[in-house]
């Protein structure tokens, strides 16, 4: 009964486009917008996963997301040196600074500064050069997207493309001089602004002088010690906060999700998917039964079980449930693939954001199938006999 | 209650006292008042009368699909008030076929598939269902319709099917509601020949209908008027196809 079930679903084809696009479309908003918001937050902490080699990060105790900066002083760096089971520590600048370009206009971009020896925090990946070269005298290294995007420099030809900034290019940092030694992949902001990436103490020099300028520093636990052990050893030697990769990172999540009004607008356009999805979709699911319920009723009266027929229903549900919510994913995972490629805003679909928005439809399945239901359940099997 | 008949026929159907109301205070009709209904194996009855004379009602009663609120119904030796919903679903999977006005075939399913749902509810493999199905559409004289929709089939054919549905789990007992009214006389006699001839081959058919040119076909013919059956005729067939 349960592939007769399907076939009076597909054989109403008008009908049965309509719940799977309904579903789909549903399907589509539930995923992609989470899946832009978890894109911002990916950005938001772009910086620290890129720095993955180290096991904690430091910071002013009153530092509550990653662009929260507190400034520290450089003895900082000495101090968590200093702590007990601490392997290495080194200091990591995040600020801002303006790049003045050929036209004259000012920009604003994203400086992170790296510990000038090690280089620790800096791009795992290169388009071109080397992250090493930011040894050399006034080296900077810009993301792809801020040099193909807005760092990219006037072309002389009127009216044609800008040019993307390259290896060797010389561009104005607060009025000083710095030659492009490298182009990287990623470094994605939720700003949006380019990301320049140059020593630590070359940061400095790039901007507006202050008697603090440490933004973190980042260390490392000796081998085979607890890092949550050595982290409560420097927040009780130093006075700063501790934290590790993730526990920074969810820290991150929690102050965005709380205050960025970007939160706000996903959550309700998923909301509104859902129940605008979950209306049309019920709608014309209650409508197919309506439809149906004189053949629903023949099949009483022939000794179909109420057992029988919620399975019945429940498959119908289900089957378009199960093709739109493929559809919608399918499109959610193609848009991102084709954002990916810009470089901007990647939106990320985790498994368990595949598994939320599955529940979401099922859950929108069940109203369907279980208002269609009561129509059935309560169905006469002596109005088959109506004609 | 007696299982044969003074002519030596075995009782399908015997309703005493049956009666049943609709609605309530002025809203109340009464369909049934105390019908008493005896129909025997390999029997064709009708039952005639005017619109809601209760004959529908009737027919939902002994086909269990419709509780009587008075009176008592053993249909093929099953006492109906002893049976709840899914014992009453089950007997009318297995014993009863059903034929309707309208046919009411599935638009989206095939003739074959529309014929093979009540093996199908008898738990019967698909494939198996759908083999008999085309059998059973074969001895209706629609083989080559098999896989046509109910769209693509006239008026006639689809009775027919409709009846091949009623048929192909072989039940013991068939009630067909009107089922020459949609039909033109031609086709309706054709219809009517079919039903005659399941007759003869030892099952029992009730027959609810307006037509006065069917009546032929019947073996007996029960008039009804407001809720009461107030003759039965026996027509020439009577006896001549109760197996007996």
């Amino acid at each position: 009964m349960l592939a007769i079930a399907v076939k009076m679903l597909t054989g109403d084809r008008g009908k049965y486009l309509g719940l799977v696009l309904g579903l789909a479309f549903t399907s589509f908003f539930m995923t992609q917008q989470p899946a832009l918001f978890l894109g911002i937050l990916r950005n938001a902490y772009g910086f620290i996963s890129d720095a993955g080699i180290a096991d904690l990060w430091v910071m002013d105790p009153q530092v509550q997301y990653s662009r929260d900066i507190k400034p520290l002083s450089d003895t900082a760096v000495g101090r968590v040196r200093g702590v007990e089971g601490v392997a290495w520590a080194v200091p990591f600048y995040v600020g801002s600074t303006r790049v003045r370009q050929r036209d004259g206009n000012a920009l604003s971009s994203v400086l992170i500064g790296l510990d000038d020896t090690s280089l620790i925090g800096g791009p795992s990946l290169m388009v071109s050069g080397r992250l090493a070269d930011l040894g050399h005298p006034d080296g900077i290294i810009v993301n792809a997207d801020g040099a193909t995007g807005r760092l990219a420099q006037p072309n002389p030809v009127a009216g044609q493309a800008r040019i993307p900034l390259k290896v060797g290019d010389v561009i104005e940092l607060n009025d000083h001089r710095a030659v492009v030694v490298g182009v990287s992949a990623g470094g994605q902001n939720e700003t949006g602004q380019p990301t320049i990436y140059t020593t630590y103490s070359r940061a400095k020099a790039y901007t507006p002088s202050e008697r603090k300028m440490l933004s973190f520093v980042l260390a490392r636990v000796k081998d085979g010690l607890d890092s949550t052990i050595v982290a409560d050893n420097i927040r009780r030697w130093t006075g700063l906060a501790a934290y590790s990769q993730e526990e920074f990172k969810r820290s991150t999540t929690r102050y965005l999700i709380r205050n960025i009004p970007a939160f706000t607008v996903f959550t309700l356009s998923t909301i509104i998917a859902f129940v605008v999805g979950g209306l049309i979709a019920g709608q014309i699911f209650y409508n197919f039964t309506l439809d149906n319920l004189r053949y629903f009723g023949v099949m009483k009266a022939m000794g179909a079980t109420h057992r029988i027929l919620r399975r019945m229903i429940m498959m119908q549900a289900f089957t378009v449930g199960a093709i739109g919510y493929g559809i919608g994913v399918g499109i959610a995972c193609l848009f991102s693939l084709a954002i990916g490629g810009s470089g901007r805003l990647v939106p990320q679909i985790p498994v368990a954001l595949l598994v939320g928005s599955a529940a979401a439809v099922v859950l929108l399945c069940l109203f369907a199938s279980a208002v269609s239901l009561r129509r059935v359940v309560r169905l006469e099997p002596a109005a088959a006999f109506k004609s | 209650m007696s299982v044969a008949s003074e002519t030596g026929g075995v009782q399908s159907v015997a309703c005493r006292g049956v009666a049943k109301r609709y609605g309530t205070g002025t809203a109340e009709a009464v369909a049934l008042r105390g019908v008493d209904l005896d129909v025997f194996q390999g029997e064709l009855l009708m039952l005639m009368g005017p619109s809601g004379c209760g004959k529908t009602t009737l027919l939902s009663v002994v086909a269990g699909i419709l509780d009587q609120d008075a009176g008592e119904c053993v249909v093929l030796g099953e006492r109906l008030s002893d049976l709840d919903a899914n014992a009453k679903a089950a007997f009318r999977c297995r014993a009863i076929g059903f034929v309707f006005q309208a046919f009411n075939l599935i638009p989206q399913l095939s003739a074959a598939e529309n014929t093979m749902i009540p093996l199908l509810l008898n738990n019967a493999s698909p494939a198996r269902a759908l083999a008999r199905a085309h059998d059973i559409i074969a001895q209706v004289g629609l083989k080559d319709r098999a896989k046509a929709l109910p769209a693509q089939l006239s008026g006639g054919q689809q009775q027919r099917i409709a009846i091949a549905r009623a048929l192909v789990h072989e039940p013991k007992l068939i009630v067909c509601d009107e089922p020459t009214s949609a039909l033109d006389h031609a086709t309706g006699q054709s219809v009517l020949e079919l039903l005659r001839g399941i007759a003869d081959d030892g099952r029992t058919l009730i027959v609810v209908t307006h037509d006065q040119r069917i009546l032929s076909f019947a073996d007996r013919v029960a008039y009804m008027d407001d809720g009461r059956i107030t003759r039965i005729d026996s027509t020439q067939r009577v006896g001549a196809g109760n197996g007996c």
